[in-house]
Formats: C-alpha cells, sequence, structure tokens
C-alpha cells in the first residue's frame, strides 16, 4: 500500500450535471408513513435524530442520480440505540435504509421513497487491535482512511484501499463486498472479515464479533450473508478485519501498451516475476487518461507516446533491494511502447491520481452511465470497443479503466449533453445483456443497490434468486430494510 | 563553449513521505525497515545536470554520493535519469546526524572534485534528514570557489553562471564566474521519471567504489549526539460555541488579543 495519500478523497465535491428523475419502484402499499409521534418515539430511542432540511444532504447519492424523500435522519451513537431504532420501525412498519459514508454507486444507500435513513457514523469507535493475530476490532462507521491510519501506526494496513477511502466506511465496504486496487494482493475481504456484530429487523443484537482469531468453522457463517447483502438482511453494527502487516517499501511503475493483449501480457508478467510483492495492476484506456489529465492539469502523463493504454503495476514489499532486483527483472522481461517507474512518493501518488481520478473526471463532466463488470480478459476489452462503435454516431466520450487484474473492467459513457433517453436506451439492456453473453458479471464490485435488481437474472438463476428471496423474508419478515434493493419484487 | 564536467551530489535519506520513529533508546532516527529515497532537493540538483547536458551545454555529468552500500541505489537512480557515471563514497557511518560531520563532507566532496575537476558543482540546498544545509557553503569555502545558494533558476554562459537565488524577500540574480557551487532549490526544476531503456542502460553505467577512509579526511566526529526525542504530541483542538467564546478563548487562554 502506498506509504500517505495527501490527496483528494473528500468525495461530496458540489456537482453540476444533474440528472434526470430516474424511475424508481412503486412504493411499498404495506409500509407505514412516518408521523410526528414517530418521530418523537425515535428521539426518546436514539441520540440523534437530524430533521428538515438538515436531511436532506442524505437523501442524495453521490452520483447525484438518486434522491429519496426521507423526512428523518436516525444517527445512532451505539449498537443498543441501533437495536431500539429498528425494533420501533418494524413494529410500526416503517422502512429503514441504513446509510455508511454514502459512496455507494447503484443508489444502495439513499431512500427510494421515503424510508428513514439510518446512518451509522457515530459508530466510529476502533476497540483495538490484536497484534499477534493482525485482528482490529471496530464500529461500522468507522472510516476507511481513518481506520488504515490506525492500523499503519501499528505497522498494519487495511486489507482494502479504493478511492473512496476518505468517505467510505468499513461497515459499508463489508455491506458492498468492495473491492478495489488492493484485491489482486490480499482478496475479497469475505477473506478479511473474521467476525462481525449486526442487527436484524426486528431488532434483535446477533454477535459474531467475540474472535480475534482468523479460524472457526463452528456452524454457519452468519458474517457472510450479511457482507454483500446491501443493507437488505441487517444492520453491521461492528466488525473483525483480519489486516495484513505493513509492507513499507513501495514502487510505481506507469507503462504504454499499443493494444489490450499487451496489457494483458504485463498482468501475466507481473504475476510470474513479482510474486508476492504485486500489490496492484490497473489500467486506462486512452478516453479514460485524456478526462483524468483534463480533470488534473497540474499533472502530466510522463509518458509522451500515443500508445492507447496506460497501466499502472504497484509493487509493495518489506525489503527494499529485494524489491528493487524483482521489480527491474520485471521491467526487463515485458515488451511495452514505452514506461518509467515513479522517483518518488510524490510522483506515485500523482500517477494513483491519474488512475484513481477518472471516475470524478468523468462525473464532472457530464452524465455518465457507469459500468462495472467482470468479464474474461481474452474479451475484457471488447465490450468498450463494442460500446464505441454503437455510440459512434451520438457524440459521447466513452472510456474503460479498472482493477485489471482482477479482470474487472469499468465502463463509464460521458455525455456532456446530459442525459438523453436515446443513449439510455443504446445502453441498456444491451450492455448486461453482452456481458451475461461472455460469462461476465454485470455487478462486479458496486452491486446491485436500486440500479440493477431488475437485472439480477441475467446472473442468477431462479431457483437462486428464490432462496435469496426465503433469506430475506426470514431476516426480515416485514421487508422494512432497505426495500426496492437488490432482489426484485417478484421473489418476494 | 560548453562545460566539460558537471559533479552533483546526491543523497540517500529517509523517504520524505515516512513518519520518522525516535529508535528505542532515544539514539536518533529509526532507520531499519525505513523507506530510504534521494534528497528530494538532490534530485533537482541531478535533474538540473542532466539538462545542462541535453542543453550542450556540458559534456558529462558525473553523480557523487557518500554512504553505505544502498547508496548505490540512489547512485543508479541518478544514473537512470540520465548522469553518465556515478562515484560512492563508502561509509558505514551515519549522514544524519552522529556521524560523519558536515564539514567531513564536505572535504570528502572535495578530494572528489579535485581528483575529478568539474567545472561545476550542484548539490541540493540541504538534505531533509539532518537539515544543515552546509554542504554548499562549505565545499565552495574549501575549493575557493564561487558559490551561488538556494538556486530557482541557473543559465550557464561559457566561463560564467546567471543563478537567480531565493531570499526571504523575494529573489536576487547574480553572476558568478565558474567553477562554482551551486545548491539546488525547489523551483529550479520538476526532475523527470525514470524510463524503461533509461533504468536498463544505468545498469551498465560505470560506478566506482572509493572508501572515505582512504581519502585523507579525518573522520572522526566533533559533534556528539546527547539525544533524540520526537516533538511533544499536539493537543486536540476544541470547538468554540460562539465567537463570543473565540474572542474570550483568545483573550484569556491563549493571550494574544
Ligand atoms: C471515488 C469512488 C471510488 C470507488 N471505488 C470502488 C472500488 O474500487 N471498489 C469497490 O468495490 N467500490 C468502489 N466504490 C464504491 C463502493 O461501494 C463504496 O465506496 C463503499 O464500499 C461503500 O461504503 P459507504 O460507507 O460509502 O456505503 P454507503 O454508500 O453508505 O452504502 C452502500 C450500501 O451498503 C449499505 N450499508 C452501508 N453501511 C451499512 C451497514 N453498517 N450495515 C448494513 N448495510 C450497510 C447501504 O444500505 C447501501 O446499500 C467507489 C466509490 C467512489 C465514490
Amino acid at each position: 500500500m502506498r506509504l500517505a495519500r495527501h490527496i483528494r478523497r473528500r468525495t461530496d465535491a458540489v456537482r453540476s450535471f444533474s440528472a434526470p428523475t430516474m424511475p424508481v419502484a412503486k412504493r411499498h402499499d404495506w409500509l407505514s408513513t412516518l408521523e410526528d409521534a414517530d418521530v418523537a418515539n425515535l428521539n426518546a430511542r436514539c441520540s440523534k435524530i437530524i430533521e428538515g432540511a438538515d436531511a436532506k444532504p442524505y437523501n442524495r447519492d453521490w452520483m447525484d442520480k438518486c434522491e429519496g424523500k426521507a423526512r428523518i435522519v436516525a444517527q445512532p451513537a451505539t449498537t443498543e440505540e441501533v437495536s431500539a431504532v429498528l425494533a420501533y420501525c418494524n413494529e410500526k412498519r416503517l422502512a429503514v435504509t441504513t446509510q455508511g459514508g454514502k459512496t455507494g454507486l447503484v443508489g444502495g444507500s439513499v431512500p427510494v421513497h421515503d424510508e428513514v435513513i439510518l446512518s451509522t457514523t457515530r459508530l466510529n469507535t476502533i476497540e483495538g487491535l490484536d497484534k499477534d493475530t493482525g485482528v482490529v476490532t471496530c464500529g461500522a462507521g468507522v472510516v476507511l482512511e481513518t481506520l488504515d491510519a490506525y492500523l499503519r501506526e501499528h505497522d498494519f494496513v487495511a486489507p482494502l484501499d479504493l478511492g473512496a477511502a476518505g468517505t467510505c466506511t468499513i461497515g459499508g465496504n463489508l455491506a458492498t463486498n468492495a473491492g478495489g486496487v488492493r484485491f489482486v494482493r490480499y482478496g475479497s475481504l469475505r477473506g478479511a472479515c473474521v467476525g462481525l456484530e449486526f442487527v436484524k429487523a426486528d431488532g434483535t443484537v446477533v454477535d459474531c464479533a467475540r474472535t480475534s482469531l482468523r479460524k472457526d468453522n463452528t456452524g454457519y457463517a452468519l458474517p457472510q450473508l450479511l457482507i454483500g447483502s446491501e443493507g437488505t438482511l441487517g444492520v453491521i453494527t461492528k466488525c473483525c478485519i483480519a489486516c495484513p502487516s505493513l509492507s513499507p517499501f513501495v514502487n510505481v511503475a506507469w507503462l504504454a501498451c499499443n493494444s489490450f493483449d499487451e496489457v494483458r501480457k504485463v498482468l501475466t508478467t507481473a504475476r510470474s516475476t513479482l510474486g508476492e510483492i504485486l500489490s496492484a495492476v490497473e489500467f486506462l484506456d486512452r478516453g479514460a487518461l485524456d478526462a483524468t489529465l483534463r480533470a488534473h492539469p497540474d499533472i502530466e502523463d510522463p509518458l509522451e507516446t500515443d500508445a492507447p493504454f496506460r497501466v499502472l503495476v504497484e509493487t509493495a514489499g518489506c525489503d527494499a533491494t529485494h524489491d528493487a532486483a524483482k521489480l527491474e527483472r520485471f521491467l526487463e522481461a515485458i515488451d511495452v511502447e514505452d514506461g518509467c517507474v515513479a522517483p518518488t512518493t510524490s510522483a506515485m501518488n500523482a500517477l494513483w491520481t491519474l488512475r484513481e481520478g477518472v471516475s470524478d473526471a468523468m462525473t464532472s463532466r457530464g452524465f455518465v452511465y457507469k459500468y462495472d463488470v467482470s468479464l474474461p480478459p481474452s474479451t475484457l476489452y471488447d465490450l468498450v470497443e463494442k460500446t464505441t462503435e454503437r455510440l459512434e454516431h451520438l457524440d459521447v466520450d466513452v472510456a474503460g479503466y479498472g482493477h485489471v487484474g482482477d479482470a474487472n473492467l469499468h465502463l463509464n459513457v460521458c455525455d456532456v449533453t446530459g442525459y438523453r433517453e436515446e443513449v439510455h436506451a443504446l445502453l441498456e439492456p444491451w450492455v448486461y445483456e453482452e456481458v451475461a453473453r461472455s460469462r461476465g458479471s454485470i455487478s462486479a464490485e458496486h452491486g446491485v443497490g436500486q440500479c440493477k435488481p431488475e437485472y439480477l437474472h441475467l446472473n442468477k438463476s431462479v431457483e437462486a434468486m428464490d432462496l435469496m428471496g426465503s433469506l430475506k423474508k426470514v431476516m426480515d419478515p416485514h421487508l422494512i430494510l432497505n426495500p426496492y434493493k437488490v432482489l426484485p419484487a417478484s421473489v418476494l | 563553449m560548453s562545460l566539460k564536467r558537471v559533479l552533483v551530489g546526491v543523497k540517500r535519506v529517509v523517504d520524505y513521505a515516512v513518519r520518522v520513529r525516535v529508535a528505542g533508546d532515544g539514539s536518533g532516527v529509526e532507520l531499519a525497515n525505513v523507506k530510504m529515497s534521494m534528497n528530494p532537493f538532490c534530485e533537482i540538483a541531478c535533474e538540473e545536470a542532466i539538462r545542462l547536458k541535453e542543453k550542450g551545454l556540458c559534456e558529462e555529468a558525473v553523480a557523487v554520493s557518500i554512504g553505505p552500500k544502498q547508496a548505490q541505489e540512489t547512485l543508479r537512480s541518478a544514473l537512470a535519469m540520465g548522469c553518465d557515471r556515478a562515484i560512492h563514497i563508502t561509509t558505514d557511518a551515519r549522514l544524519d546526524q552522529g556521524g560523519l560531520d558536515p564539514l567531513a563532507v564536505a572535504q570528502l566532496l572535495q578530494k572528489i572534485v579535485e581528483k575529478e575537476e568539474p567545472d561545476l558543482v550542484l548539490v541540493g540546498k540541504q538534505s531533509i534528514d539532518g537539515d544543515h544545509g552546509t554542504t554548499a557553503p562549505m565545499l565552495a569555502e574549501l575549493l575557493g570557489w564561487s558559490q551561488a545558494t538556494f538556486a530557482a533558476s541557473l543559465n550557464v554562459d561559457g566561463g560564467t553562471a546567471e543563478v537567480e537565488r531565493e531570499t526571504d524577500a523575494g529573489t536576487e540574480v547574480i553572476k558568478i564566474q565558474l567553477p562554482a557551487v551551486v545548491s539546488a532549490d525547489l523551483r529550479l526544476n520538476a526532475p523527470r521519471y525514470p524510463k524503461l531503456p533509461n533504468i536498463m542502460k544505468a545498469k551498465k553505467k560505470p560506478l566506482e567504489a572509493i572508501d572515505a577512509a582512504s581519502l585523507g579526511v579525518d573522520l572522526t566526529p566533533s559533534i556528539v549526539v546527547e539525544g533524540v526525542a520526537p516533538p511533544a504530541a499536539r493537543k486536540a483542538g476544541v470547538t468554540v460555541e460562539s465567537v463570543d467564546d473565540l474572542v474570550d478563548k483568545l483573550k484569556n487562554e491563549a493571550a494574544v488579543l
């Protein structure tokens, strides 16, 4: 991991392109509407309730695409308060949307209608770190960057890192099973999360967070059920995360490739020559690079070539000489158009800014259709080419970038003129169907939220979706938790 | 007329982004398992030397570093940036504090200058570990050469150089006679990224190692480090309730109003 990134990362920037009102699911008629008496009752159960105009910012999502109409935001400070709020809402059939840092990219963390928002940001205590096992125990509302800084003080690091680290919460990361740029090194958060405490819809606290040990095969792995459930099965209040020790020596190479095949070869060579010190492999195409360079006029591309791809390869190890020798072997083994190595930490940060700045760069320029898919590496980039071809006559910017080390593509289409139905209709469901045809995932890491339930069937069998519906009804019989998200109404 | 040779000093220091820790026994900053990099100001000096070469204003750029075995990595970086060859003055003494005196450093460099006979010596204005800022002035004095410290721009023209210097009140432009010692400040240039082919070529460029003890300089330290302690932890701030509250605190607690 990088030593320190003193850059960007307050993601609540003001955006100039507001979206059209997206069509939303019809309000469930079995849910109640919040009355003044409910507000009073919730005030008695929760030490902080935000109302009126102050609640408005909590309703609008990070992409500025989805907006809910919650009257209040409950901001509990303890698990007990979370439990009391849920018990009350369950009894009164009041729907609840759990919200962490609100950086989710599928409209999962804002209400669709008038759901009560339950914000976890005050559950922000870091209880401690077991230095023997590397397991840290903390509240769900701890901001990822804060957790990482705490861990670094003790020579450990968080097992994940992503562009929204300064704002997103560990609870939100777990609820979306976030991937990020460290996935290639440390694997899925599912492996790192060794314990969870969560609250069921009826207020029952389920404490599976009493461990600082990595191994425990006693019965069903309930925390796994909550990971990736996007607030539909329960509220995560506390977690135990196994963290790797810090690798203090970091290097970043920035390479120019002439084709996506060349990019893939860089990846395989990186795996074989860098081995355990490989910590990230990210790629950008020309569209993504142009956008991010435009958005960061202070940063120059150190490579002057027109080659259509850039690859960022990061190593992190614990022996500077050994790492340097490996890096050199890697650089010798690859066959690319051009390349360089960041000479300093600020140069490394600049290159990372170029990569992580793509998303913001696109969003600030116009209306963006965002797709986050995984595809077999051999055909991964075909989707970007096909999309460019399909939209050629419409004058939009198409960019492909992402975690190439995990076969994860972010496809963004930016329309500087704003939202156009014509563009939308050409993209959806076409993109999802293309991905499904190649046996890819229509959501590699961002989840389903309110944007994709109707496409879930492209990746899941009827039987799998029915079982999801059954599990949902066991955990949340009155369907108050994050309604209209993840599951299509047909399975409930 | 182009210069025959520029000598550029590059030092290996704790990377600026590392949060330094004091060793358990209070003897100094912890160096074990800590990322080291080329001193940022040396990097600027190195870039300037290479630019002189690229502009055809000098024929050869030679990097020199005093330090342990790993200082060779720093020299390889200088070679990858574009220096032609490197000289490593080997020593196991610490270079941040309590090891080699700043004077000894300048004297060792003086020996190399006498041997290499450069027309210009470029160094960083200070290294970010010891923070002495003494190498350029001491070396110039030892050699009896002109000096220009805190350079923000450098124009070499035959036997003279025009240097814009950073001062507290702005910049001043001075003209100096070569040979000279110039120290680089932050705005002099933006150092380049070593490119792939140059990284490979750097491995084959000559790197000569010379034992510091063989140069006839007294290396016994005259500065004794009594102890090193981290700065006191900052007290957490408080949120004031109102402007009146703030004014009250500024008057009565901080006593600045
Ligand atoms: C600039 C940027 C870069 C990103 N990069 C990546 C990336 O590389 N990889 C990746 O996977 N994602 C990425 N994301 C999206 C990612 O999903 C979120 O950043 C993050 O994981 C969500 O955390 P959050 O606290 O903001 O959650 P929110 O957005 O608040 O919530 C996300 C979902 O989780 C639920 N939830 C939140 N907290 C809890 C809880 N305590 N209990 C139960 N449910 C909860 C919400 O109801 C919602 O459905 C990025 C986002 C941005 C803005």
